[in-house]
């Protein structure tokens, strides 16, 4: 650093030659393949001309279905990034004993565990859920967009500069070594001076700001642009359990977003909120951080408790057994995340009294949770079960998530939580119901959802290899790891002595490549499906017999989702409408008010993840420059008036007259 | 359907295989209880989680579309049942939620022990009884980069990533760190705590059995933290007075500037014990004033009290700063001048405050 010239400082800031990891070969080939992959993409999509085509229909896209999508592969992506760390640090525990120091060094292990609960909650199941509750909620609830379809584009892009910045870490400098919470005083200046922790930072700042305006935009959708007839206690409850979360995210976000502030201002001007010295008190990070925290794992898995409760009804055939109970359950379990968040830290020394209060606050939230669970178990209770993928992953889920309650359910017990704190038990807990509730809901959504998004079902054989993978690699991955923590083993070691342990990290590993394949399949079972599209097709639109508005409209549905609002009189409204004899409107089309797609969305993140990036290495004009650059743009947004059309009578009466003939054919 | 039922009793094993596992079979009485409640509550929700799990798999295959068991599409509402599936996890948490109350207050770390073990209850100094109260062995814990340090102040020992304890005798540890949040975890003793500089966390354990241990941090610190482990001995006999006579006959002191330098980054430091350790060295170090040339907390506090320096307390700033100076491996500040008390009329030395805290 100081070899270089004050000009540099001035124009690169912090940034030196150095800080790019040619040094690491690990990086280096992972750069390669980034580097290629990424070329063949760029010259695939210009030979096929699709450039134009991807900007004018998704990039500026406001339609919702279309940035559901873009979420979900986002998740789909990040995945694949967030998993690979995973079978790293599976590879490195499953061989570092004794005199082997394994192929991780603590320099590289650390930023990879960092790395991997940073982008698995942010950047994997937080788009997938987001995906999921942004494709289909307004098709529930019978509305054409979502309130705010300008607001919906930018949060998407928001998500994907912090996206942006995670992977600029792997080859520009390193990425944080502080664990996924970023605990002071070691994320502070004084103990971790790097640019890592800056890119955390930044990049979770970033995305938070997609991931709040996305809370807000769905719940102003869903609480003012319900069907006639819809009122609160007939929707459908996967669209409660978006609401609830999507208040969740609304009232913890803002919390995320003000402690890393904090921090930040520690790390960059020197303020003491968090340090040891001058009045800091890092115990308020780790509060703050899980107040949000505590709340985030229910943003997660609220969605998906909404996803098996439809697919429960589908495919059982009948009405969800104790809708307004479970309509109290999600309520009760968003109040009550909020009254929990210190089981995360028992032993930070609180006295005996206030860790018992929230430890039985824990517990309370485990009754909710358990009513949904007999929910769902009465559901099936005298319906007619078809075994599809969905329902699948339904049984599985049941069966998973209990032991995953059970076992958190023994952490709540603050006695039995100091044994068992930060140790791979706990980490087998929370693997128990993120995968088993949140990794498996979000399959089974994909699954069930995927034929209303693209008009052909998924491929039954790839599907089900991948299921069969992804839930005997989900036990044979993490069973080991109770015992392990049983044995006193703890989390974020890179390195072990006893011998004795190898064997369970083996199995460990092994269970990690088994889930790879599930992935492997996942993907294959897209292409292949993609391949067999015609073989697949589905021109009802209703492929599963469902029971909600979605399963209303034509697969995939036209641009407005529905040409007439519907009137809903019951709740599962479709099948309400099919019991009655319901019979598509073919006429009397009236033009379609809607929103005009824009650019603005993905001009303003692309500006801010600059100045996130400028901030990270210190490149102060660069970081003033594109932080008024956003100012600007958003300012000269707001002066675009030409911000919706019509759709002309005659395109809705063509495309409904297309779906008749469609109907006809099936 | 079959694959799954049996894959679903693998968290049972590790029950099993309880011999080897730490947690199951501890050798200190609070482990033990802590291993009785997990073991009770886990078992209170078996109760409820076995059947829900059968019933799922019973459910599943009994109304399979292939089975045409009995069809009821408008079926979704039963008030008994709705009753009990609210009422019987409920009742489990009841239970459960009192077992919580009365263990976490009886298993607080910062609660002096009432037992040796389950048969030999520590006798409360009653009027009238003439047994002794047995006082604990305390043990100053400080967690260093990347080592433990435990102070005998009682013995004026001080011992480097080796802890060593007497079978039978209630021990209390004060634990703090030097630098970032670790956490004390001696698996077979008691549960963990955290270990936090400039803060004193307790935890009250005894040992029951006489054995080697493993000790280390729990809550990871940087990168030296997977080898941040000690032995924890527990010894019969003479075999504590033994090990602190032996220490004792070394010559290695411990005083402030051998702190200063035991403190800088490390890894995997071998045993070692020092001599002698200088009285007030661990109430330095929880104020963050070993180094000389900084002001101690508690009094940065008793001034913070008495509404702060003013502006003119600006000049005592560089004195303050702790961490941002002395980062990891960085050498002390050249001593400067400053307040390093504050003092009332009453109390003219501004010791009154000082020495009450230093009591504790």
């Amino acid at each position: 650093m100081n070899s270089y010239p004050d000009w540099w400082k001035l124009v690169f800031g912090r940034f030196t030659l150095e800080a790019i990891p040619y040094h690491e070969p690990i990086l280096v080939a992972t750069f390669a393949g980034v580097v290629i992959g990424g070329l063949a993409v760029i010259a695939l999509i210009t030979r096929l001309k699709a450039w134009g085509y991807l900007w004018n229909e998704w990039f500026t896209s406001v339609d919702h279905k279309k940035i559901g999508i873009m979420y979900m592969v986002l998740g789909v992506v990040m995945l694949l990034r967030g998993f690979a760390d995973a079978l790293m640090m599976r590879g490195q525990q499953a061989i570092a004993f004794g005199a082997n120091e394994g192929y991780l060094p603590p320099h590289h292990y650390d930023q990879i565990f960092t790395a991997h609960g940073v982008i698995m909650i942010f950047f994997v199941a937080m788009p997938l859920v987001t995906g999921l509750m942004n494709y289909v909620v307004p098709l529930q609830i019978g509305a054409r967009d979502v309130a705010f379809p300008f607001l919906n584009n930018f949060s998407f892009w928001m998500t994907v500069g912090g996206v942006v910045l995670v992977m600029a870490s792997l080859f520009v400098g390193e990425f944080a070594k502080v664990g996924w919470l970023a605990y002071p005083p070691l994320s502070g200046a004084a103990y971790s001076p790097g640019v890592g922790m800056d890119y955390y930072l930044w990049a979770l700042q970033i995305a938070g700001v997609g991931t709040t305006l996305s809370g807000i935009n769905l719940i102003a959708t869903i609480v003012k642009m319900r069907a006639p007839g819809m009122d609160m206690m007939k929707m459908p409850v996967f669209t409660w359990t978006a609401l609830c979360t999507n208040v969740l995210i609304v009232a913890s976000f803002p919390i995320l977003a003000g402690t890393l502030a904090l921090l930040t201002l520690d790390r960059y001007v020197g303020t003491n909120f968090f340090t040891n010295d001058l009045g800091g008190n890092p115990m308020m990070y780790v509060n703050l951080i899980w107040i949000w925290g505590h709340p985030e794992v229910y943003i997660l898995i609220l969605p998906c408790f909404g996803i098996y409760s439809e697919i429960a009804s589908t495919f059982a055939g009948k009405k969800l057994f104790g809708y307004t109970s479970m309509v109290y359950a999600t309520v009760v379990i968003t109040i009550l995340s909020y009254l929990v968040w210190l089981h995360h830290f028992f032993t930070m020394g609180s006295g005996a009294s206030v860790n018992s209060f929230f430890g039985i606050t824990t517990m309370i939230i485990s009754i909710p949770t358990g009513a949904k669970i007999f929910n769902w178990l009465f559901t099936m209770y005298r319906g007619r079960i078809r075994f599809e993928l969905p329902m699948m992953w339904l049984i599985a889920f049941m069966l998973t998530f209990v032991i995953g309650g059970m076992t958190g359910v023994m952490l709540a017990v603050p006695p039995a939580d100091f044994i068992l704190h930060n140790s791979l038990f706990l980490i087998a807990h929370f693997h128990n119901v993120i995968i088993g509730g949140v990794v498996f809901g979000a399959f089974a959504g994909i699954t069930y959802w995927f034929p209303k998004a693209f008009g052909f079902k998924l491929d039954e054989f790839w599907g089900k290899l991948s299921f069969w993978f992804w839930v005997i690699g989900f036990y044979v991955a993490f069973m080991p790891l109770y015992v392990l923590g049983l044995m006193g083993v703890t989390r974020r070691l890179n390195h072990f002595e006893d011998p004795s342990l190898q064997i369970w990290f083996m199995i460990a590993a092994f269970g990690a490549v088994l889930i790879a394949f599930g992935i492997l399949c996942f993907l294959i079972q897209i292409a292949v499906s993609i391949l067999h599209r015609d073989r697949l097709r589905d021109l009802t639109g209703d492929p599963w017999d469902g029971r909600t508005l979605e399963w209303s409209t034509s697969s995939p549905p036209p641009a407005y989702n529905f040409a007439f609002t519907p009137v809903v009189h019951d709740h599962d409204a479709w099948a309400d409408m099919k019991k009655r004899g319901y019979r598509r409107p073919l006429g009397g089309f009236r033009p379609i008010h809607m929103p005009r797609n824009t650019g603005a969305g993905l001009i303003i993140s692309a500006l801010a993840t600059i100045c996130g990036f400028a901030l990270v290495w210190y490149v102060w004009w660069l970081a003033a420059l594109s932080f008024a650059a956003v100012i600007v743009t958003a300012i000269a947004h707001t002066f675009n008036y030409d911000r919706d059309f019509h759709i002309p009578a005659e395109t809705v009466l063509r495309e409904e007259n297309a779906r008749t003939e469609q109907l006809a054919r099936a | 359907m079959r694959n799954r039922r049996f894959l679903a009793v693998l968290p049972f094993l590790p029950l099993l295989g309880g011999c080897q596992a730490v947690l199951l079979s501890p050798s200190g009485d609070v482990a033990l209880q802590q291993r009785n409640l997990m073991l009770i509550s886990t078992a209170l929700m078996l109760t409820i989680i076995i059947p829900v799990m059968a019933l799922t798999v019973y459910f599943a295959w009994r109304y399979r579309a292939s089975a045409k068991a009995e069809y009821d599409p408008d079926w979704n509402h039963s008030l008994p049942l709705e009753v009990v599936i609210w009422a019987v996890p409920l009742l489990i948490i009841v239970i459960l939620g009192a077992l919580t109350w009365m263990g976490t207050h009886l298993l607080d770390p910062y609660r002096p022990l009432n037992r040796i073990s389950a048969a030999t209850p520590i006798a409360t100094a009653q009027a009238g009884s003439t047994q002794m109260r047995k006082e604990p062995l305390v043990i100053q814990v400080v967690a260093l980069d990347w080592k433990w340090l435990f102070i005998y102040p009682q013995q004026s020992i001080a011992s480097v990533n080796e802890a060593v304890v007497p079978v039978n005798q209630p021990v209390e540890f004060r634990i703090t760190a030097s630098s970032v949040m670790n956490s004390l975890f001696i698996p077979a003793l008691a549960g963990q705590i955290y270990a936090m500089p400039g803060m004193q966390t307790k935890l009250n354990a005894v040992i029951n059995h006489p054995g080697d241990f493993e000790g280390f941090s729990a809550n990871y610190s940087g990168e030296g933290f997977s080898g941040m482990r000690f032995r924890f001995r527990g010894l019969e006999g003479n075999g504590f007075e033994d090990w602190v006579k032996a220490a004792q006959a070394k010559g290695d002191k411990l005083g402030r500037e051998e702190y200063l330098v035991l403190e800088r980054p490390s890894e995997r430091e071998p045993a070692r014990q020092f001599g002698s350790v200088a009285p007030d060295l661990y109430d330095a170090i929880l104020n963050m004033c070993v180094d000389r040339a900084k002001m101690c907390m508690r009094d940065m506090m008793a001034m913070d009290a008495k509404g702060g320096g003013g502006r003119e307390g600006i000049s005592t700033v560089m004195a303050l700063e702790y961490d941002k100076s002395v980062r990891r491996g960085g050498a002390p500040l050249p001593p400067r001048p400053f307040v390093t008390a504050i003092c009332t009329p009453a109390d003219v030395y501004g010791k009154g405050g000082v020495t009450a805290r230093a009591a504790n």
